[in-house]
C-alpha cells in the first residue's frame, strides 16, 4: 500500500484547481536532461547485500585527507564528550520534542544554545537554530523586507557563493529586488555599495571575515545602510567571532552564520546548523522556534516555547517565515562544544587557528611563483595566487592525501589562480610542511605542465 | 457586552469615533474579550497613510495573532503608544484608554457606511 493518500481524482481535481494539465507540468523548472523519466529503479537487496553495497561505495571517499579547505564549513578538534552526549536517547531522536510537560531538558538545552548564540555575538535574542548558514542568511534578507517595508536587498560579493544562490532562491517570486555589490581587491567596494544603496534598500549582507577569509570594514557598512535607514546583517564564522569585535559594537541588525565549526563533523553537505541573532526590536519578525525561561505555579525555573504567534501554525499565512523546525541535535552538540571550551577555550581556537593562518600564508608566499592573492589583514583563512589554476593543484595534492583549499574560480570569473587556505587548531607543523613542501614540488617539477 | 451606541463598527470589530476630521480607531469590547490576554499591538507610525479596510496594525493575544483592519482612509496623527509598555489596557478599556490611533480623514462621510450598533450586534450574534 503506498503512503500516499491521495486518489487519482484528488490529484485531478488539485491540478484543475491550480490551472495545471498534469503533474510533469509542476516539474518545468528542472532542466530535461536532469529528469529520470522513467520509475526509480529500486534494487531489491538483502541486509547483508545492501551494506556489502554501501561499504563498497564508501571505499570510494577519499579518507583522512588533511583538510585545508574552508569555505565557510571547518576541520576543528571535536571533543568526544560532545558525541557521547549527544547519543544520549533523551536528546537523540527524530524529532525535536517541544511540550514543556514531557522536554524540560531539550527546552533547556535549545535556551542555552540561544545564550551562548547571544554572548557570542553580543546581540539580544537568539533562535533556537536554522538549516545553515545560508538559509538563515536568506531569512534574514527576507524579515529585513518585512520590518523595513523596503523591498531591494543589497549583497556583497564577497559573501559566500553559495549562501548568495540560496538567497537567489529565497527571493525568487517575491517582489524584492537584489543587488550585488563588486568586490575591491576581495572586499567589499564601499563606493560601490555607496551608490547602490537608496532609501528603498532593507538592508545590506555582508560577512566578517569575507569569503576570501579577509575582514570587511563593517563600521563603515554600517553606519552608510543605517543612514538610509536600512538594516545591517552580518553573517559572522562563530570561531574567528570569539576574537573580533562582536557585531553588536558596531550596530548589526541581525546577525546569521554556520554553527557547523563548534563541534560537528565534516560530513559531505551536511547536517550544518544556522544561527540567528538580531536586536531585540525585531524579535517578533524573527524566523524559528525560541525557548524562553520563566518559572511555574509552584515559582520552579523552568522552559517552553515563546512568541510563537510570529510561527505559521497559529499565524498562517501572515508568518514571517514558513521554518517551523531547527536542528535541534545539532545545535545540542554546539551548545556542549561551547560549554566544554567555555570563552577562554574558544578564543585559543580561534587564535590558534589564526596563528598557524599567518604561518601557513608566510610559507606559501614564500614559495616561488606564490602570492598573496589581496593584501588586506586576515584572520583564519586567505586567498594565495598559484602559477598554475587552483584547480590543478587541489587534484594534484588530493593524491597526497592534502585537501590544499578551495577553488575560487568556481564561482568567481577570472580566478582559477586563487586558492582559498583554511586553518584550524588541528593542522600541526607537520601538516603544514606537507601542503607547503607538497605544492613546492608539483610547481617546482613537471608533473602538472604533463597535465 | 458593551458596544457604545456614539460610535461606528467594521465587521473586522475595530470601533471609530469621529471628532471633527479626526477619527480615533480601536477594538470592541467583543474583540478582546475573544482574543483574551494581548501581548503586543504593532502600529503604524505617525504620518503614515491607511487605506478603509486595508491592514494597519497586528494584535497579538497569548495564543493568537490578528490583522488590525483601518475603518477609515486618511493620514495618521497620533498613535496611543502606552499600549508599547502595557497592551492589557486594551482588555480593560477597548473604547477609552484602549484606543490605538487618531486618523486625519479628507472625506468624513466615508464613516457612514460603517456600522452601528445595532448593526455591529447582528455581526457578533447579539
Amino acid at each position: 500500500m503506498p503512503y500516499i493518500p491521495n486518489t487519482d481524482d484528488d490529484r485531478r481535481a488539485m491540478l484543475q484547481r491550480i490551472g495545471v494539465k498534469e503533474f510533469e507540468e509542476l516539474l518545468n523548472a528542472i532542466p530535461a536532461q536532469l529528469r529520470l523519466n522513467r520509475p526509480l529503479d529500486i534494487l531489491a537487496l538483502s541486509e547483508m547485500e545492501l551494506l556489502r553495497e554501501i561499504e563498497g561505495l564508501s571505499r570510494d571517499n577519499h579518507e583522512g585527507l588533511i583538510c585545508f579547505a574552508g569555505g565557510g564549513i571547518y576541520d576543528h578538534f571535536i571533543p568526544a564528550a560532545v558525541g557521547t552526549i549527544i547519543s544520549r536517547p533523551e536528546f537523540m531522536t527524530a524529532y525535536t520534542p517541544y511540550q514543556p510537560e514531557v522536554s524540560q531538558g531539550t527546552l533547556q538545552v535549545i535556551y542555552e544554545f540561544q545564550t551562548h548564540i547571544c554572548r557570542l555575538t553580543g546581540m539580544d535574542v537568539a533562535n533556537a537554530s536554522m538549516y545553515d548558514g545560508a538559509t538563515a542568511a536568506a531569512e534574514a534578507t527576507v524579515i529585513a523586507t518585512k520590518v523595513t517595508k523596503k523591498n531591494k536587498v543589497v549583497v556583497a560579493e564577497t559573501v559566500s557563493p553559495l549562501y548568495r544562490e540560496v538567497i537567489d532562491t529565497y527571493l525568487s517570486g517575491r517582489d524584492i529586488k537584489q543587488a550585488l555589490v563588486p568586490m575591491d581587491a576581495g572586499r567589499c567596494n564601499l563606493n560601490r555599495l555607496k551608490e547602490i544603496i537608496d532609501d528603498q534598500t532593507a538592508c545590506v549582507l555582508v560577512s566578517q571575515p569575507n569569503f576570501f577569509g579577509l575582514l570587511e570594514d563593517v563600521e563603515a557598512v554600517s553606519e552608510m545602510i543605517h543612514k538610509v535607514g536600512g538594516k545591517l546583517i552580518v553573517s559572522v564564522d562563530p570561531i574567528a567571532q570569539a576574537i573580533l569585535k562582536t557585531p553588536a559594537e558596531y550596530d548589526a541588525d541581525i546577525v546569521v552564520g554556520e554553527g557547523q565549526p563548534l563541534g560537528l563533523p565534516l560530513s559531505f553537505g551536511g547536517p550544518l546548523l544556522g544561527f540567528f541573532a538580531a536586536k531585540k526590536e525585531l524579535v517578533r519578525s524573527m524566523p524559528g522556534r525560541i525557548a524562553g525561561r520563566t518559572t511555574d505555579v509552584d515559582g520552579k525555573t523552568g522552559f517552553v516555547l515563546v512568541l510563537q504567534t510570529r510561527e505559521q501554525h497559529i499565524r498562517r499565512e501572515k508568518a514571517t517565515s514558513n521554518i517551523c523546525t531547527n536542528q535541534a541535535l545539532c545545535a545540542t552538540a554546539a551548545s556542549v562544544y561551547l560549554t566544554l571550551l567555555g570563552k577562554t577555550g574558544l578564543k585559543k581556537i580561534a587564535l590558534l587557528s589564526a596563528e598557524k593562518a599567518q604561518q601557513t600564508a608566510s610559507a606559501l608566499f614564500d614559495l616561488e611563483g606564490f602570492k598573496p592573492y589581496f593584501d588586506s589583514p586576515f584572520v583564519r583563512e586567505f586567498a594565495v595566487r598559484t602559477p598554475v589554476p587552483a584547480r590543478q593543484l587541489i587534484l594534484s595534492m588530493v593524491e597526497r592525501q592534502v585537501l590544499p583549499g578551495v577553488d575560487a574560480g568556481r564561482w568567481y570569473k577570472n580566478m582559477n589562480d586563487c586558492l582559498i587556505v583554511a586553518l584550524t587548531e588541528k593542522r600541526t607543523e607537520a601538516e603544514i610542511t606537507r601542503l607547503v613542501e607538497g605544492l613546492k614540488e608539483l610547481t617546482a617539477s613537471d608533473v602538472l605542465s604533463q597535465m | 457586552m458593551n458596544i457604545p451606541a456614539d460610535l461606528k463598527y467594521t465587521e473586522e470589530h475595530e470601533w471609530v469615533k469621529l471628532e471633527d476630521n479626526i477619527a480615533t480607531v480601536g477594538i470592541t469590547d467583543y474583540a478582546q474579550g475573544e482574543l483574551g490576554d494581548i501581548v503586543f499591538v504593532e502600529l503604524p507610525g505617525e504620518g503614515d497613510n491607511v487605506t478603509q479596510m486595508e491592514p494597519f496594525g497586528t494584535i497579538e493575544a497569548v495564543k493568537a495573532v490578528s490583522e488590525l483592519f483601518s475603518p477609515v482612509t486618511g493620514k495618521v496623527v497620533e498613535v496611543n503608544s502606552a499600549l508599547d509598555d502595557d497592551p492589557m489596557v486594551i482588555n480593560h478599556d477597548p473604547y477609552g484608554d484602549g484606543w490605538m490611533m487618531k486618523v486625519e480623514l479628507s472625506d468624513t462621510t466615508q464613516v457612514e457606511q460603517l456600522l452601528d450598533t445595532a448593526g455591529y450586534k447582528g455581526i457578533i450574534g447579539q
